[in-house]
């Protein structure tokens, strides 16, 4: 990657310290560490209510570096639109320095759901700012519900795998196409299988002018129930299953960022996962629902190439 | 610079007038009746670059004191408008506005609460926030809304309140009735305003600080009690800030609006437009040798409780007007006033009312029959009803 400086890079401080109280093998703190690793500019980051929220801000310690606010969790896209609008008045007037970078980190939860329609607004108003979901597929911080970013089959407290009911019955939304759909200067989607890739993906969106979003693939042992030590396994067997296809839209141009030479089955990232056990339990094995989900990948993924080809 | 002038205009319109020359960093607004035209004039000012502001034009109620808030601790002044269910949308965040010692200044336009869906006055919008930590200031007439958000802006940002402040004007009856008001020259406000000094910006990027940290019951009980603290410091800086804007105006407010009062034998304690009406049935009983008199609170928070309790001593009966109901309970403005007078080694004899639900409104002959009521020491258990429909001669219909 042209202009990022690994080497350089990890000497740079962590604007998230150590000792924050985030879970062994969480996706999260590796996600913001790579995501704000290559921004030059200061930063002020706005977080929606979620695991990286609580953990981070245990009152009397905080464990950002750089200015932090949370508001509540169905509005980190607004409470950031009112720091940029200040931030361009201030800054104006000279009470702020001229170039802050504005980042939001959201799960999915408040991001898929209960925050879609404040994310909505601050795309379409055009603040100049990164949103980052930090996707888990479910709400982590009260124990591992079903959101509507968790996929089909997985096994969640609010879509449990019973003796009827399989796990959960729907597909999960495509969030990345639709905040596309807002026609923004840069979009991206990607997960842990690749440093570079994260740290670059922000890097471009947050030196774009304008809203920007990344969707970042991220795994919580808790409820993925995978080892700690499994966190980047994972996370490129999302990739090179294509369960999670790494591109970017820039200008409303899909590229893909990331095209496995030898795709894996789906499968073979579903059977690493203990919330997909219930498909391959002995004797009650459903098969038919690991083909449904391939085949769900397979067109998800002819979709894109045609949206890159086109 | 005490260029005065005066203007036939509307408790929104003046409120917007306010806004213009206050000049705030920035508004998040969202529409919504009857306090729609504070935040279409301002994003008029907006485009006709009169103002410095940043105006979002947010998606919702809920967004848009969210941005308020997140400009606020930015460090800007924060302006906005909302009424009724904008209201209610917004009420999960005022308390964090409160404890995040965002001196938001909020143009609270009175509408009822749906269902039914009604678009004229009562306090059911602003009344359940009366616990979300913000001031609230209700005015009775458009002058009051244009003075009040010059006080208020002052008032929250002081050091030792820095709380919101929630301007509350009746809709309708006030927000669109045109009616001479005296305005200031932008000079003058401009001086009395002053800048905002935030203390701890979230854009001071060199000095990173930490808003809505996640807390235990270790620390809670402490921060919500730094908030109590700053709102009992209300009085002491609103007297001073009254004053120093009298000298501008020639007007000054109390926190209790206290209208021939003191040597009253009889009271009706009321807030905002419908004062009007009360004020001048007193004067015609006055006329009449009846003792009347007649207390507007026009602070809710912090509640004017020990003015209140000097001026109701001693009366033959004092009667609470309530425009909106507690279903259930104690209606609020009553609660406040009972509560207030408990200390009293005598007790004053109280009558509750509810009155002008849903924009219904308060006649000079209502107030005389309730006048009458305490006169003839005709007082029930529970509250009684001004104009229902229902002829209930029991609840007081007429």
């Amino acid at each position: 990657m042209a202009g990022i400086d690994l080497k350089e890079l990890t000497k740079k401080q962590n604007p998230l310290t150590e000792g924050h109280r985030m879970c062994p093998g969480c996706g999260a703190p590796t996600a913001v560490r790579q995501a704000l690793m290559a921004v030059e500019d200061p930063v002020v980051v706005v977080g929606a209510t979620g695991c990286l929220e609580v953990s981070t801000t245990v009152y009397p310690y905080s464990a950002w570096r750089v200015p932090f606010m949370h508001v509540a969790f169905e509005n980190a896209g607004a409470g950031i639109s009112g720091v940029e609008a200040a931030h361009r008045v201030l800054s104006r007037k000279g009470v702020a320095r001229e170039k802050i970078k504005f980042v939001a980190f959201g799960g999915d939860g408040g991001t898929y759901d209960i925050g879609l329609q404040s994310l909505s607004g601050a795309l379409e108003r055009g603040h100049d700012f990164t949103y980052i979901c930090y996707n888990n597929q479910g709400y982590m911080n009260t124990g591992a519900q079903r959101s509507s970013a968790t996929p089909i089959s997985a096994n969640a407290t609010t879509s449990p795998a019973g003796s009827v009911i399989p796990g959960k019955l729907q597909r999960a939304k495509n969030l990345t196409e639709i905040v596309t759909a807002h026609d923004i200067p840069y979009v991206a989607q990607t997960t842990l299988h690749d440093p570079m890739d994260l740290i670059a993906k922000v890097k471009r969106a947050v030196e774009t002018p304008g809203p920007a979003f990344v969707n970042v693939l991220v795994p919580c042992p808790l409820f993925w129930k995978i080892d700690s030590a499994d966190q980047m396994k994972v996370c490129k067997l999302a990739a090179e299953s294509r369960f999670w296809p790494v591109y970017e839209v820039t200008e409303g141009k899909h590229v893909l960022s990331y095209k496995p030479k030898n795709p894996v089955p789906l499968e073979d990232f579903l059977r690493v996962q203990g919330r997909y056990s219930h498909l391959f339990k002995k004797g009650r094995e459903r098969m038919d629902l690991v083909a449904q989900g391939q085949a769900d990948v397979d067109r998800e993924w002819e979709r894109l190439l045609k949206k890159c080809a086109g | 610079m005490l260029n005065k002038r005066k203007e036939m205009t509307s408790g929104n319109l003046a409120f917007a007038e306010a806004m213009r020359q206050v000049n705030p960093d920035v508004v998040a607004a969202y529409p919504i009746t009857p306090s729609t035209e504070i935040p279409v004039k301002f994003a008029e000012f907006v485009a006709n670059g009169m103002v410095d502001s940043e105006y979002v034009a947010v998606e919702s109620e809920h967004s848009a004191i969210t941005a308020c808030v997140g400009a606020s601790v930015s460090g800007a002044r924060v302006m906005t408008a909302s009424s009724a269910n904008g209201v209610a949308l917004m009420h999960e965040i005022f308390p964090i506005a409160a404890s995040f010692r965002a001196p938001i200044i909020f143009g609270l336009v009175n509408r009822s609460l749906g269902a039914p869906v009604n678009i004229h006055c009562d306090h059911s919008d602003s009344m359940p926030e009366r616990d979300s930590g913000w001031i609230q200031i209700y005015c009775e007439d458009a002058q009051e809304v244009y003075d009040s958000v010059l006080l208020a802006v002052r008032l929250a940002e002081h050091e030792d309140v820095l709380t919101p402040v929630f301007v509350c004007q009746d809709g309708f009856i006030t927000s669109h009735c045109y009616e001479p008001v005296e305005l200031l020259s932008d000079e003058a406000v401009k001086k009395f305003v002053g800048e905002r000094k935030a203390k701890y910006p979230l854009l001071d990027v060199d000095n990173p600080v930490s808003y809505g940290s996640f807390t235990m019951s270790e620390y809670y009980f402490e921060i919500k009690r730094t908030q109590i603290e700053g709102m009992n410091n209300v009085p002491r800086v609103y007297k001073d800030l009254t004053k120093e804007l009298a000298e501008y105006t020639g007007r000054e407010y109390p926190a209790l609006d206290a209208y021939r009062a003191e040597d009253a034998e009889y009271l009706i304690v009321i807030m905002s437009s419908a004062t009007g009406v009360v004020k001048d049935v007193v004067d015609e009983m006055r006329e009449r040798g009846i003792k009347a008199g007649c207390l507007r609170v026009r602070f809710f928070r912090p509640f004017p409780a020990e003015e209140l309790k000097k001026l109701a001593k001693g009366k033959k009966g004092v009667a609470v007007l309530d425009r909106s109901a507690s279903i259930g309970g104690t209606a609020p403005l009553a609660a406040e006033v009972k509560s207030a007078l408990y200390g009293l080694s005598k007790r004053v004899p109280l009558q509750e009312y509810l009155f002008g639900l849903g924009g219904r409104d308060l006649y000079p002959r209502d107030a005389e029959k309730v006048f009458s009521g305490l006169m003839e020491n005709d007082y029930s258990d529970t509250a009684r009803y001004i104009g229902l429909l229902e002829k209930d001669e029991e609840n007081g219909g007429n």
